[in-house]
């Protein structure tokens, strides 16, 4: 890294937070030059980021890396659902194969100093034999089979032993929460926006979110501040689905377990949402994980909770139910305040 | 809710015909203008309107029927203040006369009547100022619908485990079981403590119970530690996270007692609720000591409790295993009551309760390589273990009989 600042490699961009999150690292003054790397180009504007078109599949990324110069490679290409990609083989193949070659061609070029990889919370899982908050030392209680999840634990193993075979490199690795915001598109946010809610019967999930602006920020902080490790990041608090959900005044409809898989299909074949069996397990037993290292080793502090986050993504949200909250709103209304009616003959108020 | 007894409009409140010095309002309403009080329709008239008062708030809004099982617990005496313009008199007073032939059933009921029964109902849930109590139990519900409350990292809501769980497991704790608690001055009034209790009675009511009983003795909220079965099954598991349960594992033993909270744990797990009535009282195994390692590694002490009582609710006679394999339940129980008289059988016994908490163990004088000392910690846990024995056998001598 000299003087002039660093030169950042940024893939996945032509996803929507991969393009902001380069046009972001491009604005900080202690970067001198972004790269953005994709198989497709992105669709936005994207700034002073210049473009290479390139599959990181294939071992082009290693010439590219060492012809810019390149000493800090943000990999942001796991991806989350097949459909972007077009099915579950070229999904897998990008998310693992891609991160190989990547860290390949990280692992010859002697420019590189840092890596940063966006990961995901879902890498603990969702049982019911969970503990209530996972920390970074924990392991998931069952390892994943299959889809996503699989994805990001095989990412990981790889980039752990990237981690030892170049010592000298500065690994970052951020186990991001589920990201959400008014543009996100997402599993999770294309679930939210169903006029009517499937819910597990029976089952409330606890739910943490990440703001898209922190997820930059996160990205930003870990490219210029010099902490290795692995973070878990997430904001503040918790919100329970039932609560989250009301928060929307939206309808739900309780479906019993064995419903699920129909419905989830249904919806998939729909492309109104997807509903992978992971994203059933995290909707059935949910997921909380500890954020003490992200502010005590990191150093950062999330700017949203995960209420407001959530009440953020809400906002761009019309509410498809609400009638009860209206109609006791009503009664309310012609009731006086009680809060300005003095308390007589001690009651209790919550 | 036994206690909501229907009071007739029109009688300010006393059954029958009034005062006896001046014929009741119904008597009044029913009268004809010469104002002859015959006996027979004054004697009718008060069976008719209480026909009417309970109707009213059934028919009328599902909100206001909702008040008196959540907040009933909460409205306590009434002030002693200015009691508030007899609403229904006036109505009553103002219709005209009328005889026991024109009165149709579903014929006749002035709206005004409605709206008075209406709010006789609310007096009689909310007490004399119910207008700003009911405006503060619909601030409540808003906030419920609206999903504006807390709660916690274990999934744990305040406000709905004081309001609604507290008050409906409380008069079962108190008039049911008639619990009688003991030495709650060993339980801390704050920071870190861990509450070992003995497991009974086929289904887990003696942690519920215990839970109340700590919650209306000291106020605060005790955390239990739930099998993994818990978590699986549906509503169970909702309830448990929002009543403030958590998964029974070290990393949240130790993050819980770490965080000041009162944690409660029953090591004997299934083996203990679902041994057989025959061994009622015998201690089972206490797990393989987790909760005395948690204990030793946060330094917090340990709260022995003891609980009689609990064993008799359900007396567990036989097992179905294949059925219980077939559904991945620990047992299946038979009761003399279950599943012989079906739902009936589910109503526990009502044995006579006693919780006894026993002098804390410490564990913060031991050093800090304490927890990885097997030896130690298997010495604390049949310490804790033998305490909780002890205490069983004194107390049963001391209960007179199962029920008393």
């Amino acid at each position: 890294m000299g003087s002039a600042g660093r030169v950042v490699l940024v893939t996945g961009v032509s996803r929507d937070l991969g393009r902001k999150f380069a046009r972001t690292a491009a604005a900080d003054p202690s970067v001198a030059r972004v790269i953005g790397v994709d198989a497709v180009p992105p669709r936005g504007d994207i700034g002073d980021v210049s473009f290479v078109r390139a599959d990181i599949r294939n071992p082009v990324i290693a010439k590219i890396i060492v012809k810019e110069d390149v000493d800090t490679v943000v990999h942001m290409s796991v991806i989350a659902t097949p459909g972007s990609a077009g099915g579950r083989t070229t999904m897998k193949e990008l998310n693992v194969i891609g991160t190989m070659q990547l860290l390949a061609a990280c692992q010859k070029a002697p420019g590189v100093e840092a890596l940063v990889v966006k990961s995901s919370t879902t890498v603990y899982g969702a049982s019911s034999r969970d503990p209530a908050m996972f920390t970074e030392d924990m392991e998931p209680r069952r390892a994943p089979r299959s889809g996503y999840a699989k994805d990001v634990a095989e990412v990981e193993s790889y980039v752990r032993g990237f981690a030892r075979r170049r010592p000298d490199v500065r690994v970052t690795m951020l186990r991001c929460a589920n990201v959400i915001g008014p543009d996100v598109a997402s599993p999770l946010s294309s679930y939210f926006r169903l006029p009517v809610i499937p819910t597990v019967l029976g089952h409330d999930p606890r739910l943490q979110f990440l703001h898209e602006s922190d997820l930059l920020g996160v990205l930003r902080h870990a490219v210029v501040s010099d902490v290795p490790g692995t973070f878990n990041v997430a904001g503040d608090g918790l919100l329970m689905l039932s609560q989250a959900v009301r928060r929307l005044q939206r309808p739900t409809v309780p479906l019993p377990p064995f419903a699920i898989g129909g419905v989830a299909s249904t919806l998939r074949s729909a492309r109104v949402a997807d509903f992978s069996p992971e994203q059933t397990a995290f909707l059935t037993y949910g997921r909380g994980v500890d954020t003490t290292r992200m502010r005590s080793e990191l150093g950062f502090e999330p700017a949203h909770t995960t209420a407001s986050a959530f009440a953020d993504f809400g906002s761009s949200l019309r509410p498809t139910g609400g009638h009860a909250e209206r109609a006791l709103a009503t009664v309310a209304r012609r009731l006086p305040d009680p809060d300005l009616v003095p308390v007589v003959g001690g009651v209790d108020h919550g | 809710m036994g206690d909501a007894e229907i009071i007739p409009i029109g009688t300010r409140g006393r059954p029958g015909r009034g005062t006896g010095t001046a014929p009741s309002s119904a008597a009044r309403g029913l009268a004809t203008p010469r104002a002859a009080a015959e006996p027979a329709p004054a004697k009718k008239a008060p069976a008719k309107k209480a026909a009417a008062t309970k109707a009213a708030p059934a028919k009328k809004a599902p909100v206001k029927k909702a008040p008196p099982k959540k907040a009933a617990p909460s409205a306590e005496a009434p002030s002693a203040g200015a009691p508030s313009a007899d609403a229904p008199e006036t109505p009553v007073a103002e219709r005209p006369a009328t005889t026991t032939r024109d009165r149709a059933p579903g014929n006749g009921i002035p709206a005004a009547d409605w709206l008075a029964a209406v709010q006789a109902a609310a007096r009689e849930v909310f007490g004399d100022d119910w207008e700003p109590q009911l405006a503060r139990f619909l601030a409540f519900l808003r906030r419920r619908v609206t999903g504006d409350y807390l709660i916690d990292e274990y999934g744990f809501d305040q406000e709905i485990t004081e309001r609604f769980f507290m008050a409906t497991l409380r008069p079962i704790a108190q008039k049911w079981f008639r619990i009688e608690v003991r030495g709650t001055e060993n339980i801390p009034t704050e920071g870190g403590a861990l509450v070992v209790s003995n497991h009974s009675g086929t289904v887990p009511i003696d942690g519920l119970m215990t839970m109340v009983s700590i919650h209306d003795h000291t106020g605060r909220f005790l955390r239990p530690l739930g099998a993994d079965l818990v978590f699986k099954l549906p509503f169970v598991s909702a309830m448990a996270r929002r009543g403030g349960a958590t998964l029974a594992c070290t990393e949240d033993a130790e993050r819980m007692l770490r965080g000041g909270e009162l944690v409660g744990v029953w090591p004997e797990g299934f083996k203990g609720i679902g041994k057989p009535y025959s061994e009622r009282y015998k201690l089972q195994r206490f797990g393989r000591g987790g909760f005395v390692h948690a204990a030793l590694r946060t330094g917090v002490p340990i709260i022995p409790l003891s609980v009689v009582g609990a064993e008799e609710i359900y007396p567990l006679v036989g097992n179905i295993p294949s059925l219980a394999r077939l559904l991945g339940l620990p047992y299946i129980p038979i009761t003399p009551f279950f599943p012989l008289l079906g739902p009936l059988g589910l109503v526990p016994l009502p044995s006579k309760w006693l919780l006894e908490f026993g002098e804390p163990i410490r564990t913060d004088e031991l050093d800090p390589g304490a927890a990885d000392d097997p030896m130690l910690v298997f010495n604390v846990t049949d310490q804790v273990r033998e305490t909780i024995q002890q205490t069983l056998y004194t107390l049963l001598m001391q209960r007179q009989s199962v029920f008393r």
